[in-house]
């Protein structure tokens, strides 16, 4: 932030609930399908339907607020946000309005304040805790989407628009948070963390790619100590990085614009990620009037505490919580991160639980497996590689049956066979073992020292150093797979050292 | 033997009970009489209507569709399966009439709006399908106010209905197909909505028996929402028990309608005949005296005299707030639709008028679809609900509305049920009204208060009253009883014995009355 302003951010995510139907109606909420071939008399509103609110949808909503430290409305209802869309089919949203079903709650997330330094397994001196207030959470109804054919490619000036309902009904939530947010690092790292309690509670998938999760910004500037600024509203705002880019952007671009003496006009701005720019979508002249008013079609929505008390129970293990046990097993806290955000913890315990090292398990899978499956386009949980061949592939290391080389290469097998077989298939049909069976080593190690007499005599003059290269030929002689330490030993052995 | 189509649907049901005639020749003769008396062109298996400038002054157009085809052969496959031994329904066989505002699936549905012309459902409401699951042949859908804004019918885009006790009056509405049907003896029952009294005052214009059940009690998944938290379908029918009969087969908890109640309400017939010997009927202080014709008045008082010679005790009760329920219902009222028809742009179903935004063709498909008196609460309900007004109106409105319930909670302390007469006047003639929408509107102030507080209402023939403005013109008055919530059962109870004793023949006569129903 350039010195003398201060930045100002509060965001309103949308998570698109995962529950097998709409949340007014029986239609699948499958993504992808062909458009309109998931839809009913109610999610097209048609003259006369009616909805009924989808109780797993209310359930999954107080999880998660529950989650993210909320209070739930022991009465709250469903409003009528109105205004006309084509893709909105009754043009009217049916939404939340004045009591919603989670208010107060919040998010305490962690960020770098030192970047670069002690990032991979270091210190974590950098990192510093940050509460976001979450003013509510609040149920409606997602819209279907528009195809805009010709001009622009939006509604205005378009040849013809398409509409897709399949969406139209999907439940969704609506989380806004206070204007706790100063910097675009805390922003992204609200977001990370708010999706990784999605996750983790597991009411949505939350892809941002895919839209189950969104994120809009309202950004201001001020001085420190003035009221705050005119706020701009950011859409388009595509992933965790989009965010953080289009916010130092807007933030440049608003002190600019004060700085030259001019005025920030409240306004919605479409972020363009290719350009690296916001630009004016719409500017709101005045409040849109949206009319809410209770939906007299539904009933109020009524918790008792019994009922939230039994959800509560429910709530599995929390991001953060996960982190801290993991840092206390030994995984430094960038890892325990890496491991939470990539949804690996249950991959992560099943190969503690047969016996491997948490922090050795932590290195292999934020390292060479991230690596080897980045490098192949997979995710770990399609690799079909499971935490139990991750321990029985450590276990080998420290017995010795591999080295660390060898242990990679077996990785790599055990990628490419997609699990179907274990470590141990693995590095025996590929002949991945090292040769410890002394009979055997012997005789090699007996052959170098034969071949190169040279060296031998070096060695038997005081350049010790010079076994190394010895080494290096019963390496070559085993491709590889002689144990080194036995190979040292035997050789110093022979050759009388 | 009368003709089958003066027949009511009790007395049908015995006859084809016992197999002394069948459901296609009880379908036909109604079929007849329809092509005969209403003004659609009887031609294949759907009858449309003739368009509103050809209808004949003779002719009824109680009808917007009549369903033929599907009626024949609905009534074939009864009598084939009642002959194969089939145990069949109390209703069976009977035929009925449907307002066009209830969805049926593969016939259109209209709701008396150009918007919705030549739209055909996808899908059957709730009371569709449970008629046709007690094999109730449903033989068309019948006019109304568009979108069943109104109280004389006159709103429809398809053209006018008539009182069948006098062609050159209105039947009321915005059920007036629906009644008129009944009345002229086109179907022996009828389905129709009531928001504000849209079943209670055509029932009274045409001396019917009409029943607003308790809100919640019949799904409204189907009715096509004029104002959601009002709206109740609800029958017409020609006698206290035909009408019960009927409601208790649409009478169901719908698990697809969120504002259903779970309640089982309380048997309609089990106590019908029990009179109303040492029940307290409450006469509603507010409900009477200004605005009511005088004929109305004096009928209203000889059936409280009737009353008690039946051994009720009169009591005067008050509801204090109801002089607020007609201005706390046209906000209300008003308010839901705005947002209820908001879905009508011209994108998914019915009228598109092509325009070259989105935004300029929900206009233009809004300005030609609707009719002035929707725009009109459309335009009322949006500055209703606006910021800046909202808790002036809406909200002010909805305070009222639980003052009018908690009246009516107090007043049901003190009587057993609580009676009004239906409507301040007679049917009133065609045209007389539709310049001045205030006096329209006052046509509701009897039956808005128990629609506000949700309890269940009916009309029931009082008698006959000449009309002010035709000397020698005897035409039907209606006496509202209104019960307490879920006590639907106890006002068809204290109905059935006025209408024993009272002995009215829902007949129309006089000289501008339909033709051969005498």
């Amino acid at each position: 932030m350039r010195d003398g302003w201060e930045l100002t951010v509060g965001l309103e995510v949308h998570v698109e609930l995962t529950t097998r139907t709409k949340m007014w109606c029986g239609c699948p909420t499958t993504f992808g399908d062909d458009p309109n071939t998931n839809v009913c008399e109610v999610c097209t509103g048609q003259p006369g339907s009616l909805p009924v609110a989808n109780a797993r949808a209310i359930r999954d909503a107080t999880l998660l607020g529950l989650a993210l430290n909320g209070t739930v409305a022991e009465t709250c209802w469903f409003h009528r946000k109105n205004y006309f869309y084509p893709d909105l089919a009754k043009n009217y949203q049916i939404s939340q309005y004045d009591v919603p079903l989670i208010s107060d709650g919040h998010l305490d997330v962690e960020v770098d304040v030192a970047p670069g330094a002690g990032r991979e397994g270091g210190a974590d001196g950098g990192l510093e805790t940050r509460r976001v207030r979450i003013e509510r959470l609040h149920m409606e109804e997602d819209t279907g989407k528009s195809l805009h054919v010709g001009d622009t490619g939006r509604l205005h000036g378009a040849d013809r628009s398409l509409i897709d309902y399949n969406r139209c009904g999907i439940p969704l939530l609506e989380i806004v948070s206070r204007p706790d947010i100063h910097d675009p690092e805390t922003a992204q790292a609200y977001l990370r963390e708010l999706q990784a309690i999605v996750r983790a509670v597991g009411v949505s998938d939350a892809r941002m790619e895919e839209g189950s999760m969104r994120c809009d910004a309202n950004v201001s500037v001020r001085r420190p100590g003035e009221e705050l600024g005119t706020r701009t509203e950011i859409k388009n705002l595509n992933s965790v990085r989009s965010l953080g880019r289009a916010i130092a952007y807007e933030a440049e671009r608003q002190i600019a614009v004060l700085e030259d003496g001019g005025e920030i006009v409240m306004q919605t701005r479409h972020w363009d990620e290719s350009q690296g720019v916001t630009e004016t979508l719409r500017v709101k002249e005045s409040v849109t009037d949206y009319r809410y008013f209770p939906d007299p079609d539904l009933v109020a929505v009524v918790s008792r505490p019994e009922e939230v008390e039994a959800i509560r129970a429910g709530l599995p293990e929390l991001p953060a919580a996960t982190r801290a046990r993991l840092t206390a097993a030994g995984v430094p806290a960038a890892q325990a991160a890496t491991i939470v955000t990539g949804e690996l913890v249950p991959w992560f315990d099943e190969a503690v639980a047969q016996g491997a090292d948490a922090a050795a398990v932590a290195n292999w899978v934020t390292g060479d497996l991230a690596g080897q499956l980045s490098a192949a386009g997979l995710s770990v949980q399609d690799s079909g590689v499971t935490g139990s061949h991750l321990a029985e592939l450590i276990g080998l290391i420290d017995d010795g049956t591999l080295s660390t080389k060898l242990a990679k290469q077996v990785l790599e097998g055990l990628i490419e066979e997609r699990g179907a077989k274990g470590p141990k298939e693995v590095a025996a049909e590929r002949g991945l073992q090292q040769v410890s069976d002394e009979g055997e080593l012997r005789a090699i190690v007996e052959q170098v020292v034969a071949d190169n007499p040279g060296t031998v005599e070096d060695i038997r003059g005081g350049n010790t150093k010079a076994i190394g290269a010895l080494v290096g030929q019963v390496m070559k002689a085993t491709r590889g797979q002689a144990d080194p330490r036995k190979t040292n030993e035997l050789l110093r052995e022979t050759i009388g050292a | 033997m009368a003709a089958l189509t003066a027949l009511t649907a009790t007395e049908l049901s015995e006859r084809l009970g016992r197999g002394e005639v069948s459901a296609r020749e009880v379908v036909d003769a109604h079929l007849d009489r329809i092509a005969a008396t209403d003004g659609v062109v009887a031609d294949g298996a759907v009858w449309a209507t003739k368009p509103a400038g050809d209808l004949g002054d003779d002719e009824v157009h109680a009808f917007l569709h009549v369903t033929a085809g599907a009626a024949r052969a609905h009534a074939d496959d009864i009598d084939a399966r009642r002959a194969a031994g089939e145990q069949l329904g109390a209703l069976a066989g009977v035929p009925l009439a449907l307002k066009d505002i209830l969805t049926t699936r593969g016939a259109p549905t209209t709701c008396g709006s150009r918007m919705l012309e030549g739209w055909v459902p996808p899908y059957d409401a709730t009371v569709t399908e449970l008629l046709r699951d007690a094999d109730v042949v449903v033989l068309g859908k019948t006019n109304m106010d568009e979108f069943a804004m109104g109280s004389s019918t006159e709103n429809s885009a398809f053209g006018d209905t008539r009182n069948p006790w006098d062609l050159d009056r209105v039947p009321g509405g915005s059920s007036g197909g629906s009644a008129a049907a009944v009345a002229a003896l086109q179907a022996p029952l009828s389905i129709g909505t009531d928001t504000g009294g849209s079943i209670r005052q055509p029932a009274a214009l045409t001396g019917l028996v009409g029943v607003k059940p308790t809100y919640g009690t019949v799904s409204r998944r189907g009715l096509v929402a004029f104002a959601s938290s009002l709206d109740q379908a609800g029958p017409f029918a020609r006698t206290v028990e035909d009408a019960a009969q009927l409601l208790a087969l649409i009478q169901r908890h719908d698990p697809r309608d969120s504002t259903s109640v779970p309640d089982t309400p309380p048997d309609l017939l089990a106590h019908l005949r029990d009179g109303v010997d040492g029940l307290r009927i409450g006469v509603v202080t507010e409900l009477q005296g200004e605005g009511y014709e005088p004929g109305v008045e004096a009928t209203f008082r000889a059936t409280l005299e009737r009353f008690e010679r039946l051994g009720a005790t009169i009591v005067e009760v008050s509801l204090p707030h109801a002089p607020y329920g007609l201005p706390a219902y046209y906000l209300i009222a008003p308010s839901e639709c705005s947002s209820n028809l908001a879905r009508f742009d011209g994108v998914r179903y019915g009228l598109r008028v092509d325009a070259p935004t989105a935004e300029e063709m929900n206009a233009a498909t809004r300005a030609a679809g609707f009719g002035p008196e929707v725009k009109r609460r459309i335009m009322i309900g949006t500055h209703a609900l606006s910021s800046g007004y909202y808790d002036a109106y809406y909200l002010q409105a909805s305070k009222v509305r639980t003052l009018i319930a908690r009246d009516f909670r107090a007043a049901f302390e003190q009587a057993d049920v609580l009676v009004s007469p239906t409507s301040p006047s007679v049917a009133f003639g065609l045209g007389t009204k539709t310049a001045d929408p205030i006096a329209m509107y006052l046509n509701d102030v009897a039956t808005v208060p128990a629609s506000l507080a949700g309890t269940p209402a009916l009309s029931l023939p009082a008698g006959l009253a000449e009309a002010p403005d035709a000397p020698g013109t005897a035409l039907p008055v209606g006496l509202q009883v209104m019960a307490p919530l879920l006590r639907d059962d106890l006002m068809f109870r204290v109905a059935w014995a006025f209408e024993q004793d009272r002995g009215f023949a829902a007949i129309p006569t006089g000289p501008r009355a339909v033709e051969g129903v005498a």
